[in-house]
């Protein structure tokens, strides 16, 4: 498998990564701006896992016989990486409720008119 | 054995204090704590900058797994220089630290407080320090998280959305550099700096490196708010509590430029970014922009805090234009005013801090005739204002002096022209303040208004002192800059 077809998890990355993109940049609603940021941020979690494998590769474990496996390195990052990444969504939905509660909205809209009133 | 182990000791002292102060319910004993740690490093620091001047560019492997399989901690004289800074800045707020935030802070999160200004230290010391990219990566979230907590402790409700809006652009940053470091990596095959520096020449062809170079580019330019990635910048300086503007504007930034120095020149290297890639002329024409359209703007800003930030965004653009030059001579001027600068906004922030305390406010109209009052303070704000625009004799002379001549040497004379123009800019809008403060008639509600602690005045005045010692004497800091832009370059001054 090779050509376009065959590189079908970057595509997978890169539909994400505009999806999660997209969703921040364009939507009003914290809540969705942070969904959209996750996506995002696991859009690179795929990147590194994808480029990890190698063709014909088992699972990174030694045993009689398995020459070729896939290199574990990135999956190891992307443990870190996810962690990081669990850590950013529950600051942010913590700070959306914080904003909530202080705002009474989660529209990042209301929010700027309610700062212009301040 | 302890003074092989300082590299990794100046991390793990913030790191280690920051859970004990989470202990430590008691605010004062929380205080006391990450005081001694952030002096424990200002020390340390000191040490550090000593060992590199006699004996050169310092490696640590953590674990003792040798690099490049093992995290290498890599200090040489720009790394010291940076360590240096955030040490100073850090070790100087603490002290400052305690009244300001019982008046700022809400009793019960006072732990929690200095919890995460250790943590935001130990990253920022992190990321100057390693030598490896996804390393630096995890040390780059480390101090972000950290630092959205502390903006979002703000007393106005606006301190959470200018967290908020710190948290959404600082990620995507954060990820960018993530996404280049995975390019690079599928490149190389390695995350070591160095090794990748070595690796990287043989693929610098390829599309993927390219893509690597720019999501990096852009994701650390929007963690050091250059023009016009700076949006974040002004609304999370102007809404945190008076010493975390003051921590963050005077080192996170800063840090951030080191970081781009430290890919564009060791692990880039300086060929593959300024000729193939032409970040140069990019970051130049974008420095200019941040410098003029940020100072303008700030000449029209009634609240001081966000003056100053705006401020900031224009005194990046200068340490960015020296950079952009790709000389020695622009280098070294850029890491000259990296250090001012740190010491001047760390002073200004300060000084606005002790306002803050006796006024509860940083707007603009209620400080008519504050200098009556809070001599001492103003006295600092106006020696900052002075270096700021760069009067001779304080440190931003300094930095204008040794980047104009950069220009000039590299035949870029309207950057001259443009660097006095600013100049200008800057002394309109530090006379604002100085007219309110100095020549308006005091209002009926500032004879209650004393002068700020010492214990807050005297940080201040310290580093006041460092702006006006190093305006004085530059030979040490220009000495210390000068190696350290030779290392980047690789090239001696002439």
């Amino acid at each position: 498998m090779s050509g376009l077809l065959g590189l079908y998890n970057y595509w997978i990355v890169i539909i994400l990564m505009m999806t999660g993109f997209y969703a921040v940049i364009a939507r009003p609603n914290l809540i969705k701006q942070i969904i959209g940021l996750f996506i995002f941020q696991t859009s690179v979690f795929i990147l590194f896992i994808s480029m990890a494998n190698i063709e014909g590769g088992t699972a990174p474990i030694i045993k009689e016989g398995i020459r070729l496996y896939s290199n574990p390195l990135p999956h190891v990052l992307i443990l870190t990486a996810i962690v990081v990444s669990l850590a950013t969504t529950a600051l942010g939905l913590a700070l959306v409720v914080r904003i909530k509660e202080a705002y009474g909205t989660i529209n990042e809209d209301n929010i700027h008119v309610q700062d212009e009133e301040d | 054995m302890l003074i092989s182990d300082l590299p990794v000791l100046q991390v793990v002292i913030p790191l280690a204090a920051a859970p004990v102060c989470l202990l430590l319910r008691n605010p004062r004993h929380a205080w006391a704590c990450a005081l001694i740690a952030s002096w424990l490093v200002l020390a340390i620091a000191l040490m550090l900058v000593q060992r590199v001047h006699a004996v050169g560019t310092l490696s640590y492997a953590i674990g003792a797994w040798v690099a490049p399989w093992g995290i290498e901690y890599r200090i040489d004289m720009a790394g010291a220089l940076m360590v240096l800074v955030v040490a100073i800045i850090g070790a100087l707020v603490m002290p400052f630290a305690r009244r300001s935030i019982e008046h700022e802070i809400l009793e019960k999160c006072t732990g929690l407080f200095y919890t995460c200004y250790l943590l935001c230290l130990c990253g920022l010391l992190g990321m100057v320090v390693t030598g490896d990219a996804f390393n630096l990566f995890v040390f780059l979230e480390i101090s972000s998280l950290s630092s959205y907590v502390l903006i979002s402790l703000g007393s106005r409700r606006r301190a959470l959305t200018a967290a908020y809006q710190y948290l959404i652009m600082g990620t995507i940053g954060a990820t960018f550099i993530l996404i280049g470091v995975g390019l690079l990596y599928m490149m190389t095959g390695t995350l070591n700096m160095v090794d990748l520096s070595q690796r990287l020449p043989e693929v610098a062809n390829t599309r993927t490196i390219m893509a690597a170079f720019a999501f990096v580019t852009v994701g650390v330019s929007i963690k050091l708010a250059l023009f016009p990635l700076h949006q974040w910048l002004p609304n999370a300086y102007t809404d945190a509590p008076s010493v975390v503007s003051a921590f963050i504007a005077a080192t996170a930034t800063k840090v951030g430029v080191y970081v781009l120095l430290r890919f564009f020149f060791t692990v880039f290297g300086m060929q593959f970014s300024f000729d193939a890639m032409h970040v140069g002329e990019i970051l130049m024409l974008l420095a200019v922009a941040g410098i003029l359209i940020a100072s303008l703007v700030a000449v029209f800003q009634d609240n001081v805090k966000r003056m100053l930030a705006y401020s900031s965004v224009a005194q990046i653009g200068y340490i960015i234009l020296g950079i952009s030059m790709a000389s020695a001579a622009g280098v070294s001027a850029g890491m000259i005013h990296l250090f001012n600068h740190a010491m001047i906004k760390g002073a200004l922030f300060l000084a606005i801090g002790c306002i803050f305390l006796r006024l509860g406010s940083a707007e603009l109209r209620d400080m008519h005739g504050l200098a009556r009052h809070m001599p001492w303070t103003m006295a600092a704000f106006v020696a900052g204002g002075l270096s700021l625009i760069g009067i001779p004799l304080t440190s931003g002379f300094i930095s204008k002096w040794y980047l104009a001549s950069a220009a000039l040497s590299g035949g870029y004379w309207p950057l001259v022209v443009l660097i006095l123009a600013s100049s200008l800019i800057g002394l309109i809008y530090m006379w604002r303040v100085v007219e309110v403060a100095y020549f308006h008639v005091p209002g009926t509600m500032m004879h209650k208004v004393r002068e700020a602690p010492a214990v807050m005045l005297i940080p201040t005045w310290l580093l006041i002192g460092i702006n006006l010692y190093v305006g004085m004497d530059a030979s040490l800091i220009t000495d210390i800059t000068r190696q350290g832009a030779e290392i980047l370059i690789g090239e001696a001054l002439q």
